[in-house]
């Protein structure tokens, strides 16, 4: 039994083990494996995602138990700080001493920390490991701005970072642009001005001499003499290998850093192999966690006696992973390999840039720049890395095909070669994923788990996507969007059969025509097109509803839900404030007004829901339905009743639109709003739909969101009367009910209707369809049969005695907490 | 060889400590509630009309809520599962473990049902 020992615990060397577990290594080596940080191998590339969620072990590669399923002796919290090659043996910190066969260093790196003056004053840091985040969290919180040094990917993540704590953020760039390796300057320039958009500020070509301040940071100096006031510091100006164990042991190092390894990636010691950013092959420190991932793959098929390829160069394409700005920059993005000729596209309203560098003879495509819109991203690397032959149009690769919409530009996935790679951490390849699509994958998680594929950065998954679809469909299987494993048939086939065979439980339809026991997703579907037909109490199969619409009221951390009356138009008089006060004081709810005009008391235990409800229905309030897939809130300016501007009544028309669509169950949530002239107080055109006064009557948009993807609502009619508004929404609304995938947002759903705010108008203003009048009916029989949820259950003791946390006890849940916040209560979580 | 498994496993299942959570009828059809245990949280559910019976902690691992008692029951292909209303993440209700190959998994409990009540099985420590 030969031994192998593994310095550093990282991506890298987790890899390694993962790899050499795959090939059942126990029966030839045992496996020990030392790591520095107080955890075990964690997603580095998503460090940054540490700061929304806090949760370590979110991140972790495999849990503790995982390395102990697989005989592997994991060592963390002990450092490596010696090596005897002479004896074959490691030295820890703890004056240990270790036995190997084989060493592999994945000891990664280090930011690099440029010797500024001042750069040991508090409020200094570098953004590399689970600690610093920490540390970065916690110094954060005293502190209202943070700069970070480097214009790179991995400064402008972390300047992000600096923007989602709440701080306002600097970048400052030794280049005259920033991510000056990945990206051209026009690119750099576009990508300047969105990051200044989403609040980044950004110092090009400015040289730090010194970091000013006390004992802390208060701010920078260049050396152009001008200065930037700052209290916190992130330091991204690059990685520095950590090889600092080649001096223990005479292993020749780079003069740039990294362990000079060989294309086996053994060091100048055969025994010794180093893997990950603590390699360098042939001069280079790959930065990235492909190349080091193949690196692991690498040296684990040499241990193993399995076949062996030379590592030489790695491809460095990248994409930023940066939330609100898309940029992507791949093959030689610059042109700097070889002569080339250059296709730039560019849009500047809509803040677009896409660069190609193809070579002389127009036959391949070389590298490129994308800012803006990276969905071509994953086809234009695979051309790159796959040396495709170029289409006669090679602009079609950035502008899409024009005119003839069915053309394309001849490059789909049906062009790929075999061998193209489609993931790249996993380096698999287009045949290996068909092949294991053909032994009978369906779904795009299947394929996942079973191929390893897409487990890395993820960045392939649209492609794999896209492969999955199109290989299943030349399989002769039809791929339709079908709900999911219980229910053969589309959102829409189910609520056609619900008609025609006038079912009204979920029970009846899965025995219809289902399998299976149900689950997440077909559940709340079927709740919900059950609702929108029959509009029936929807507590009466409380077991289908998401958890928000059984319990009528929103979940929240801590296991407490939300209490929010319906407030039409935000319009609310001052005694039923009084009310929401005393009731909010009386069962101690946090309140807070919310973002659609109404105001919300969270924090209740549920039994205390049918109480706390009564009190609110006695005094006059309903449902306003925060929990459902259904009408939210119908925002409103005060308009002409007030507003020296206002032409039409804008909170009349929104307290009716309220009270009209209220309660209506639809495939995702609906909003509205009333504006009482074109400044547009009310937002109407970021909603479902949005109504603005005009001179003459009333101007209705519809399919607005704010939300993830803020989209603008679009102008379905102009200068219609109240009566008319009304008769579109009813059949813009049920058009929707009747056609929408689950959980699309009228937005999302008109951008994929074929023939867009086009074919919309024909169906809802010139009924094209001769549907209107049904349409209407439809939605007048929901109106019509309209109850308030919460006024059953309040009425009705079998329903009221479903709200009680345990149904052997009548005490409350003793694991809710809470804690005390500016007079306030808020959660207190276990974790805290 | 299957003998000796059996007798084993009926040693385990005498071992256990039966405790009488709730009358069938206290449970909802075709879903989940949450029963108490000497401090100890667990959710029951029941699939085809109270003939099927699972149960497993109330504690979702994920984000540590005490929630699965409240989340959607199914399946997924033959296996039993239930879905967390906080994140969505799934587990089997036979196993315990995560379906959606994350690293959590939770604890399982049998279940019988004997004169109109629900009984759930702990092993003395709990
Ligand atoms: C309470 C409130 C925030 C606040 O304190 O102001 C809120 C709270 C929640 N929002 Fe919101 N949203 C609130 C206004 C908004 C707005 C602003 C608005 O309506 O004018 C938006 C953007 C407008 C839009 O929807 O187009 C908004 C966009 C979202 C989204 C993203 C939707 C999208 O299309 O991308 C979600 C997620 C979802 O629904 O899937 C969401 C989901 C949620 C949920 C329900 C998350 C959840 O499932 O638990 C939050 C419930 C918290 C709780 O415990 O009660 N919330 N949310 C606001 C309630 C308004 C109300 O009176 O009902
Ligand atoms: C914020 C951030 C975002 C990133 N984003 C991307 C991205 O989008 N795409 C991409 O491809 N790459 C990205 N990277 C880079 C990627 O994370 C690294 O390439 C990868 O982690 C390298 O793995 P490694 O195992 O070589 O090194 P590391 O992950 O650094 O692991 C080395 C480990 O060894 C330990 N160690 C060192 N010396 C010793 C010793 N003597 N004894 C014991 N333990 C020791 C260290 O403590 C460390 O835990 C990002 C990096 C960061 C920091
Ligand atoms: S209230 Fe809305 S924006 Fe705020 S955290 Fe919840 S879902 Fe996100
Ligand atoms: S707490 Fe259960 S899925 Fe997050």
């Amino acid at each position: 039994m030969k031994r192998i020992i593994v310095i550093g615990n990282g991506m890298v060397g987790y890899k390694f083990c993962e790899k050499l577990v795959a090939s059942n290594y126990a029966a030839h080596y045992t496996l020990t494996v030392f790591g520095e940080e107080p955890w075990p191998a964690y997603d580095r590339v998503h460090l940054s995602s540490y700061f929304s969620e806090a949760n370590a072990e979110k991140l972790y590669m495999a849990p503790l138990s995982w390395y102990e399923a697989h005989g592997i002796d994991l060592r963390i919290k002990e450092l490596i700080v010696g090596i005897d090659r002479q004896s074959k043996a490691v030295i820890s910190h703890k004056g240990e001493t270790y036995f190997y066969d084989y060493l592999i260093l994945a000891t990664g790196s280090g930011a690099f920390v440029p010797n500024i003056k001042g750069i040991d004053k508090k409020g200094v840091f570098v953004y590399r490991t689970l600690e610093d985040l920490e540390h970065i969290m916690s110094y954060g919180k005293q502190v209202q701005s943070a700069t970070v040094i480097g214009g790179g990917l991995l400064g402008l993540e972390a300047a992000k970072a600096v923007l989602d704590m709440g701080l306002s953020a600097d970048v400052v760039e030794f280049a005259s642009r920033l991510m000056p390796r990945q990206l051209d300057e026009a690119g750099a320039h576009l990508l300047k001005t969105k990051l200044e958009q989403l609040g980044i500020q950004i110092h090009l070509s400015k040289m730090t001499t010194e970091i000013t301040g006390n004992k802390a940071i208060a701010g920078l100096a260049f050396a152009d003499g001008t200065s930037l006031e700052t209290e916190m510091l992130i330091i991204s100006a690059g990685i520095r290998p950590r090889d600092e164990l080649a001096q223990t042991c005479g292993l020749q190092v780079h003069d740039r850093g990294g362990f000079v390894v060989n294309d086996k990636l053994q060091t100048s010691d055969p025994y010794i192999f180093a893997i990950g950013e603590a390699a360098s092959v042939e001069g280079i420190v790959y930065g990235l966690i492909a190349p080091g991932v193949e690196m692991a793959r690498q040296v684990a098929n040499q241990l193993m006696g399995q076949e062996v390829t030379p590592f030489t160069s790695f491809d460095m394409s990248t994409k930023l992973k940066l939330i609100g700005v898309e940029v992507g920059s791949f093959g030689d993005p610059l042109g700097e390999s070889e002569p080339v000729e250059t296709i730039v596209f560019e849009d500047k309203v809509k803040g677009i840039y896409k660069r190609i560098n193809i070579s002389k003879a127009r036959k391949r495509l070389v590298g490129g720049v994308l800012v803006g819109d990276t969905s071509s991203y994953g086809m234009l690397l695979q051309i790159v890395q796959n040396q495709l032959v170029l289409p006669p149009n090679p602009e079609d690769l950035i502008l899409g095909s024009r005119g003839d919409q069915t053309a394309g530009s001849g490059l789909g996935i049906d062009a790929l070669p075999d061998s193209a790679q489609i993931c790249s951490c996993e380096n698999i390849c287009k045949s290996a994923l068909c092949g294991i699509i053909a032994s009978g994958i369906e779904d795009i998680g299947q394929l996942k788990s079973k191929s390893k594929a897409g487990t890395g950065c993820g960045g392939c998954l649209p492609l794999m996507n896209d492969l999955l679809k199109h290989q299943l469909k030349t399989m002769g299987k039809v791929v339709k969007n079908v709900v999911c494993e219980h229910f053969e048939y589309t959102r829409q086939e189910l609520l056609d059969i619900i008609k025609v065979k006038q079912i009204r439980s979920f029970k009846v339809l899965l025995t219809e025509v289902g399998q299976g026991d149900g689950c997440e997703i077909c559940k709340p579907l079927v709740a919900s097109l059950l609702a929108s037909t029959w509009n029936e109490h929807i507590t009466k199969q409380d077991t289908i509803q998401d958890t928000n619409d059984r319990f009528l009221a929103n979940i929240q951390k801590g296991g407490t839900y939300s209490v929010v009356p319906r407030i039409p138009a935000g319009e609310i008089t001052p005694d039923k404030l009084i009310v929401i006060g005393e009731i909010a004081k009386s069962y101690g709810l946090y309140t807070k007004i919310t973002g659609g005009q109404r105001i919300d008391m969270f924090g209740a235990r549920v039994e205390q829901l049918p109480d706390i409800w009564e009190r609110l229905i006695d005094a006059g309030f309903e449902s306003g339905h925060a929990y459902g897939k259904s009408l939210r809130t119908v925002k409103s300016c005060v308009g002409s009743m007030w507003c020296r501007y206002g032409v039409q009544d804008a909170v009349s028309f929104a307290i009716e639109i309220e009270e009209r669509y209220r309660g209506l169950r639809s495939p995702h949530k609906l909003k509205s709003a009333v504006s009482g002239c074109t400044r547009e107080c009310a937002e109407a055109q970021s909603k479902d739909f949005g109504i603005i006064a005009t001179e003459k009557g009333w101007n209705l948009y519809v399919c607005g969101n704010g939300g993830t993807k803020p989209q603008h609502a679009l102008l379905l009619a102009n200068d219609i009367d109240s009566e008319t508004c009304i008769k579109y929404i009813d059949r813009f609304l049920m058009f929707y009910i009747k056609t929408a995938e689950p959980l699309n947002r009228t937005a999302t759903w008109l951008n994929k209707l074929e023939g867009g705010i086009a074919y919309l108008k024909d169906v809802v203003v010139n009924d094209v369809l001769g549907i209107g009048e049904e349409l209407e009916k439809e939605m007048q029989f929901v109106i019509d049969t309209y109850a308030c949820e919460w006024k059953e259950v309040v009425n009705n003791p079998e329903l009221r005695a479903k709200f009680k946390p345990f149904v052997n006890s009548n005490e409350g849940d003793p694991s809710i907490k809470f804690k005390a916040l500016r007079g306030q209560k808020i959660p207190a979580l276990s974790q805290d | 060889m299957s003998a000796l498994v059996e007798k084993l496993s009926s040693k385990q299942q005498d071992s256990l400590i039966w405790f009488k959570a709730a009358a069938i009828s206290d449970f909802p059809d075709d879903g989940g509630a949450c029963i108490k245990y000497k401090g100890y949280q667990v959710a029951v559910f029941n699939f085809d009309n109270k003939q099927r019976w699972y149960a497993c902690q109330n504690l979702c691992p994920h984000k540590k809520e005490m929630a699965l008692a409240r989340g959607l029951t199914g399946s997924c292909k033959d296996e039993p599962k239930v879905t967390c209303p906080f994140h969505k993440k799934s587990f089997s209700l036979h196993s315990g473990e995560s379906l959606n190959e994350e690293a959590y998994c939770i604890k399982t409990f049998p279940v019988k049902v004997e004169e109109g009540h629900v009984y759930v099985g702990f092993d003395s420590s709990y």
